[in-house]
């Protein structure tokens, strides 16, 4: 592997009740949280090619990984965000060159579609960090009952040299969604949107 | 009083290493935790025993459910730990039930016997005698999982860390196996409701190098070294 992992943490969260309301079946969201080595930690680099080329990496292994411990076939994913915490030795641009340039590509083959673009965040941290990942329905942007959030964190991590890299997959909406918007049986699938 | 599940966050972390040699094997280490209704939260219940039998259930399903995500065989897994958080409207001795239902779950799906004939088949039994105190010193011994597990415990608001401690299945001294998870659940415990924990690993820390008994080196057999 190109990404240096000194740790890898899978995480599923599953919701069976909400407010005395049982949810059935019950959301379940997956995480999965690569702390890796920054490569470029400590100095200005100016081109961030080898973070890149790790976030392409990162985006197909990770998905992989939540997809599996949801035990779902990849086309039942719902929805996906990606987000990364870069230790003090680094800068937030080096979470740019991770998430944005190439990592949806393999995320996207890890939930087999994907119209949507991946919501992300992303910031700099010491150790335990949390950061909320956002979520988004993978193939209609606008799906309002999928809009919604999940914390990752690491206690031990990210180091100063360290990047915690993190994407999120679910196989379902909120809990209790009933603040209408487009529905999941409205979703074209084609822009990315709708 | 029927267990309401309202929530479970299962964790799984392999550790390559931590800027040492790496091993061949990454170390595993998994934790489970549950978030359920406090049935006594705002008010002081004296006789609150009875709900380790219904807590009963969710030990064997939460263990089972753990090491199913771990991905492992059940004879690998070396250390163990337990925990439990209770919401702001309880109290400390609510997280005291669940040393019985979730400690034992765990031990027995690691191949403790307690105190049954070693070929026995699995019953119930064997929580009910430890409920009623009834267990002895021997029990246990041929089989795995001998050694107690460890716990920690507190009341606190929702998204609050604990350290759930981790020691070797078989003999606590075995100094290479300390270790602590830091387990949390973002949104839980709310006020009226419990977290209980459970945590398992397949071995030693990372670059476990302070000496003292060593795992291949048990010989009492009595849970301890």
């Amino acid at each position: 592997m190109r990404a240096k992992i000194r740790k890898l943490i899978v995480q599923v969260d599953e919701t069976r009740f909400e407010m005395g309301q049982e949810i059935n079946p019950p959301t379940r969201r997956a995480l999965a949280m690569a702390v890796i080595e920054n490569p470029c930690a400590g100095e200005y680099v100016d081109h961030l090619d080898e973070l890149i080329a790790i976030g392409e990496e990162l985006g197909g292994y990770l998905g992989d990984r939540c997809v599996l411990a949801l035990g779902i076939k990849p086309s039942d994913a719902h929805s996906y965000g990606k987000a990364a915490i870069v230790g003090e030795g680094g800068e937030i641009e080096h979470a740019a060159a991770l998430l944005h340039p190439k990592m949806g590509a393999g995320l996207r083959i890890a939930v087999e579609k994907g119209a949507a673009l991946v919501p992300s965040s992303k910031k700099r941290g010491g150790m335990g960090t949390a950061i909320d990942v956002p979520l988004g329905h993978k193939d209609a942007a606008f799906v309002r009952s999928h809009f919604d959030a999940i914390e990752a964190r690491v206690s031990d991590a990210p180091r100063k040299n360290e990047i915690v890299v993190v994407i999120a997959v679910t196989d379902s909406g909120r809990p209790l969604p009933r603040v209408g918007g487009l529905q999941i049986h409205e979703i074209k699938g084609l822009d990315g949107l709708k | 009083m029927k267990p309401e599940i309202r929530r479970t966050l299962t964790t799984v972390e392999d550790i390559y290493h931590e800027n040492g040699p790496q091993p061949d094997q990454p170390l595993r280490r998994g934790s489970i935790a549950v978030v359920l209704k406090n049935p006594f939260a705002g008010q002081y219940v004296q006789n609150i025993a009875p709900m380790m039998d219904v807590l009963q259930p969710i030990g064997i399903q939460m263990a089972q459910q753990l090491l199913k995500a771990m991905a492992v065989d059940a004879s690998t897994i070396e250390g163990y730990g337990k925990g439990a958080i209770i919401g702001e409207a309880g109290e400390q001795e609510h997280g005291a039930l669940w040393h019985v239902p979730g400690g034992y779950a765990m031990r027995e799906l690691l191949g403790w016997k307690g105190d049954r004939p070693p070929n026995a088949p699995p019953n119930a039994n064997t929580f009910q005698k430890y409920t009623q105190g009834q267990a002895t010193s021997q029990a246990g011994k041929p089989g795995n999982a001998i050694a107690i597990v460890s716990s920690t415990k507190k009341v606190g608001p929702p998204g609050i860390t604990l350290d759930v401690p981790l020691t070797n299945i078989n003999a606590s001294y075995v100094r290479s196996h300390f270790d602590a998870m830091e387990v949390r659940v973002p949104g839980a415990p709310l006020a009226d409701e419990l977290v209980y924990i459970l945590a398992m690993s397949t071995g030693a820390r990372i670059h476990a190098r302070v000496g003292g008994l060593a795992i291949d080196k048990i010989s009492v057999w009595d849970g301890q070294r």
